[in-house]
């Protein structure tokens, strides 16, 4: 029983931290309030110094445009959270736009083709599940085939036509107002699922239990955690989520076709790093995440509106990835060092390298380089 | 009493034939493919444009799944080499077109080392800051191919700019065989031969079977995966010349899309994704496959908009035949260790 | 221990710090010359061209023919648009434009339906929308700008494949993206008038080049591979046109397989000359967005309304009047051959 080896100090006056830092630099020095305050100091440049930006139709076009990556971002979260990634989520959006648009155009009510999407949005992610958890293949290299698979059956389904009759009422929903504020009537929809998954990962067993998968699989299979049902059902979630946003996408575009939201899922990834969920998994929380979408979101949206091109802004999108990333992993490695160097006396090897991330593609770390006191709310 | 020479045991007779079967089970595939396609239209292997086409369609992939083969067998992957080739081939026709007269061997050089420097980047961020690779060539593809619109505007190289002999390396033909397919060819046979043959090949196999014994074996790994992305990029690169070569026009959307076929290619031909195995010789075979269900499909009477399902219905089910094999594979070599 | 990762943390700040910085760097660089500045309402003479898709030799042609006139009256010209013509993409231009506040917006729809939500909303907000080369529903647009009567532009086409293939055969349409307005109501068209004129001639298959390049090389080979005795191929879009060119140009098909359609002089000039090609159509896009630009500006001041029978000046072509369901004429088609294609340059 290791107690810590401090100087004795009389018994009576011991007391032992809870935490190795105090509340305040817990919760304020973390990569999820650095996003949150770019987030604020973003949009007020950009309101200040571009033209046409600071008005109230920008709110509703910056959350119109922003939900369908912040929906498909919550299953995302979770799932990178158990070391696992999903590369098929925007194919699933496209084939879900298809599928509701060749229903409709074949006479079937709107909502039952809207209901079969989502279903089949569902099925796709069960697909997903199924060959990581049941057949054990690595997440990457599955949601590649079913991200060219999803895509060429929609593609498949309606070649380059683009469907774009739709029940005006349903596209008028998608685009409309609450009352007379600005802000859009889906940015309810969206944030009653923010706040679902926010207590589904955070404040749930099931979440800790995402936590304990992406840190140590194993460990967490010995402590009773359903490892491979946790992740069915997250596949499951994130193929009907997108096919949520599939829905929402066409609505509010007008249009189905085939290649509806290609890329989509580059979005979603960079969001969702960039609002400090570690890649390597065990690490990350939504608020961040929805920070980050808002950022790259508010960043993509004052861009367009000053004039710059989104080729320019697909660059900037890019860097913001790779940059992120790496500073994610040099920080971790720095904690990790700061750690071993704090634990061990001085004059001690410290442990072998940590070379779990010499190129493994997603977190399939055995050896972890993550802070375990910073994680969670 | 003289140590007795070590057999060939059972298990790796049937290891070799495995690994072997793999790369003949596509070829027959091929076969398949190319017999059902010229039953149903004889044009399709029987005319001039059609035997041209079947090898020259696969060349420039089949280079590009070469370099993402060698990537994945270190236990990565390469998302950005779609975008290296559009940068490529549109710096090819800027090459051309500023520098007049300008002789095709220096264009050559010159975009193979642009490619090698972008797939550097790559390298140096996975190699030296220790994050994975699908981040890293996700962020790169986006930026790449956005520094790519941004450099083109709205114009693009057209055919009538670029010189006529140039073009016709595209087009032309070496002894039955198209030029490219030709270039295709020496890069297949330098890089499976280097693979194969020499340290620096073989320990690529050992980084991606278990990076961190390999570290502690004390392989080179960072000086190996910075090659192995360094070689990524320069292959991509001098695909981007060829296709400037076959095509004539580019514009800044060249090559979008093409990394998942690379991969796909490679996946195929029995790379396995999670590293450590397979051959290049696998990815371009694998590459062929694919361009060729491709542009049979519709003389199949499938319209060619299922070509991406195709596709992905054939990654799943190679990656799904690697891992049965491996669960094969492991339990005969536990069984042998039993035996023994 | 402490410093480094102070060290680190600041670093941290500091790149990303600098690639924001970075981005509000190209702000005040490139806010000048893109977009006219936020000024709202009418009496704005900044006019937005907004084509199918950029990297368009035919829409470069008609922009600049645009910039000319805006020129002319002292406006402020920009151009955007997506690099794919998807209905789609157009939709956040739209949205874009109309936080903006520019003067008007004119657009050559990839859809008739799907952007006009946008325009409704621009329209909302004082953005006066003008459609050009290829039209939307006429609800959402003050006024469409057609370079010629439909009618016309399948007869021409329809007349010139006839002649090349002797009256009697089989031929393909390469299209540009399926859902494009104008080349749709041109197909249906031609349907109708082979139909009638010429029962002889059997179309067999239209495909969609999307308006891009490689795209339209590609089903050019896949045409021809699939339907051996094609005799003709009609293409009523310039990208297509020149793809389908440059494709045959080489193959063994070349002389034997007819190519017409529509198309611009300087694309299509090597292919009349080496026989690819006998004789094609098209008006001049230049002219088309002249016009435009001029209707524009009228609709901005006040001028027209878009109702039928308003009149307004453009410039060196003259008066037009607006005819009926708020479409504006500029010409007929006109047909190019080796003998008159060395006089033109667009």
């Amino acid at each position: 029983m290791a107690t810590a080896t401090t100087t004795a100090t009389t018994p009576s006056a011991r007391r032992y931290a809870d935490h190795g830092r105090p509340a305040w630099r817990r919760v304020l020095l973390t990569q999820e309030t650095a996003v949150v305050a770019m987030l604020v100091l973003v949009a007020l440049v950009a309101a200040s110094s571009v033209p046409g930006f600071g008005q109230p139709l920008t709110l509703t076009y910056l959350l119109l445009d922003v939900t369908p990556i912040l929906l498909i971002a919550l299953p995302m979260t979770l799932i990178i959270v158990t070391g696992e990634i999903d590369l098929s989520v925007a194919s699933v959006v496209g084939l879900a736009s298809v599928l509701t648009g060749v229903l409709t155009q074949a006479g079937v009510p709107f909502e039952l083709a809207a209901a079969v999407a989502l279903l089949a949005g569902a099925a796709g992610g069960a697909l997903n599940g199924f060959l990581v958890t049941v057949v054990g293949l690595p997440s990457l290299a599955v949601t590649i085939g079913t991200l060219a698979l999803f895509r060429g059956l929609a593609v498949g389904l309606l070649g380059t036509t683009a469907v774009t009759d739709f029940p005006e009422r349903w596209t008028d929903l998608a685009k409309s107002r609450i009352g007379v504020s600005n802000v859009p009537t889906v940015t309810v929809l969206v944030v009653v699922l923010v706040l679902a998954f926010a207590v589904l990962l955070h404040f749930t067993r099931f979440g800790r239990g995402l936590y304990a998968i992406g840190l140590a699989k194993d460990a967490a299979r010995f402590s009773g955690v359903r490892v491979e049902r946790s992740k069915l059902v997250l596949f499951v979630l994130a193929g009907l989520v997108s096919a949520l946003a599939g829905i929402y996408y066409t609505l509010r575009y007008g249009s189905a076709r085939g290649d509806n939201a290609t890329g989509m899922e580059l979005q979603v990834i960079a969001a969702v790093l960039l609002g400090g969920v570690s890649i390597f998994g065990g690490r990350g929380a939504l608020h961040g995440v929805v920070a980050g979408v808002l950022l790259i979101g508010v960043l993509a949206s004052a861009l367009r509106v000053a004039g710059i091109t989104s080729d320019v802004i697909n660059i900037l999108t890019g860097a913001l990835l790779v940059l992120s990333v790496v500073l994610s992993a040099a920080l971790a490695r720095t904690r990790t060092r700061r750690r071993a160097h704090a634990a061990a006396p001085p004059g001690t090897p410290t442990s072998t390298p940590t070379s779990d991330t010499a190129g493994t593609s997603t977190g399939t770390s055995t050896d972890t380089s993550t802070d375990t006191s910073t994680d969670g709310a | 009493m003289s140590a007795p020479p070590i057999a060939r045991t059972d298990v790796t007779r049937h290891l070799r034939s495995v690994g072997a079967a793999r790369e003949v089970g596509i070829l027959l595939a091929l076969l398949v493919v190319i017999a059902l396609a010229t039953i149903a239209n004889p044009n399709f292997l029987f005319s001039a444009d059609g035997w041209r086409d079947l090898f020259l369609t696969p060349s420039i992939l089949a280079i590009v799944a070469v370099g993402q083969a060698i990537v994945i067998i270190t236990r990565n992957v390469d998302l950005s080499v779609g975008s290296v080739l559009g940068l490529s081939a549109y710096l090819t026709g800027r090459l051309f077109i500023d520098l007049e007269g300008i002789p095709t061997s220096a264009v050559v050089v010159i975009v193979v080392a642009f490619g090698a420097l972008l797939g550097l980047v790559n390298g140096v961020l996975v190699a030296f800051a220790k994050v994975p690779a699908l981040v890293i060539t996700l962020g790169t593809l986006y930026a790449y191919r956005g520094i790519n619109v941004m450099w083109a505007g709205s114009d693009r190289v057209n055919a009538s700019d670029l010189p006529r002999d140039f073009l016709a390396l595209g087009t032309g033909k070496i002894l039955f065989l198209p030029v490219l397919t030709l270039v295709a060819l020496v890069v297949l046979v330098v890089a499976g031969w280097v693979l194969r043959n020499l340290r620096a090949g073989r320990e690529l196999y050992a980084i991606g079977s278990d990076p961190a014994a390999a570290e502690l074996y004390g392989l080179a790994v960072r000086r190996r995966l910075l090659a192995a992305f360094v070689l990524s990029g320069a292959l991509a690169g001098l695909a981007g010349v060829l296709y400037a070569a076959r095509y004539g026009t580019v514009s800044s959307q060249a090559g979008a899309g093409w990394e998942l076929d690379a991969v796909g290619a490679a996946v195929i031909g029995g790379v396995a994704i999670f590293g450590g195995s397979g051959t290049v010789w696998g990815a371009a075979l694998g590459a062929v496959l694919l361009m060729t269900i491709n542009r049979a499909l519709p003389i199949l009477g499938i319209p060619d908009f299922w070509q991406r399902a195709v596709v992905g219905l054939l990654i799943i089910g190679a990656i799904v035949l690697d891992r049965v094999l491996a669960v094969r594979q492991k339990r005969s070599l536990l069984e042998a260790r039993e035996n023994d | 221990m402490k410093s480094l990762a102070a060290r680190s943390s600041a670093f941290a700040a500091l790149a990303l710090s600098l690639t924001l910085v970075a981005s509000a760097c190209t702000v005040e660089g490139s806010g000048g010359g893109e977009t006219g500045g936020g000024a709202e309402g009418s009496g704005d003479l900044s006019i937005t061209f907004l084509p199918k898709n950029l990297g368009n030799p035919y829409f470069d042609t008609s922009s600049s023919g645009a910039e000319e006139a805006i020129g002319e009256f002292d406006g402020t010209f920009a151009e955007v648009g997506p690099t794919e013509a998807t209905p789609d993409a157009q939709v956040s231009y739209i949205n874009t434009l109309t936080q903006q506040g520019v003067g008007a917006i004119a657009v050559s729809a990839n859809d008739p339906k799907a952007i006009c939500g946008a325009l409704d909303e621009a329209r909302e907000a004082g953005v006066k929308v003008v459609t050009f080369d290829s039209d939307t529903n006429p609800e959402c647009r003050d006024v469409f700008v057609n370079q010629a009567d439909a009618e016309g532009i399948a007869k021409v086409q329809v007349d010139l494949v006839a002649e090349q293939i002797g009256g009697a055969g089989e031929i393909a349409v390469l299209s540009a993206s399926a859902n494009a307005t104008n080349q749709n109501a041109w197909i249906e068209l031609m349907e109708e008038y082979l139909a009638s004129d010429y029962p002889d001639i059997t179309l067999v298959e239209t495909v969609y080049g999307d308006d891009d390049d490689q795209t339209s090389f590609d089903k050019t080979a896949a045409l021809l591979q699939t339907h051996p005795d094609l005799k003709g191929i009609v293409s009523p879009t310039t990208v297509g046109i020149a793809a389908a060119a440059r494709y045959l140009s080489t193959s063994e098909h070349q002389g034997a397989v007819a190519l017409t359609g529509l198309g611009t002089p300087n694309q299509m000039r090597e292919y009349v000359e080496d026989g690819t090609v006998t004789a094609f159509a098209l008006w001049n896009p230049a002219d088309l967005g002249y016009l435009t630009a001029f209707t524009a500006k009228a609709l901005i001041e006040g001028e027209i309304t878009g109702e039928e029978g308003d009149s307004f000046e453009a410039g060196r072509l003259g008066a037009y009047e607006v005819g009926p369901d708020g479409v504006v004429l500029l010409g007929d088609p006109f047909v190019f051959d080796a003998d008159n294609i060395g006089d033109f340059d667009f």
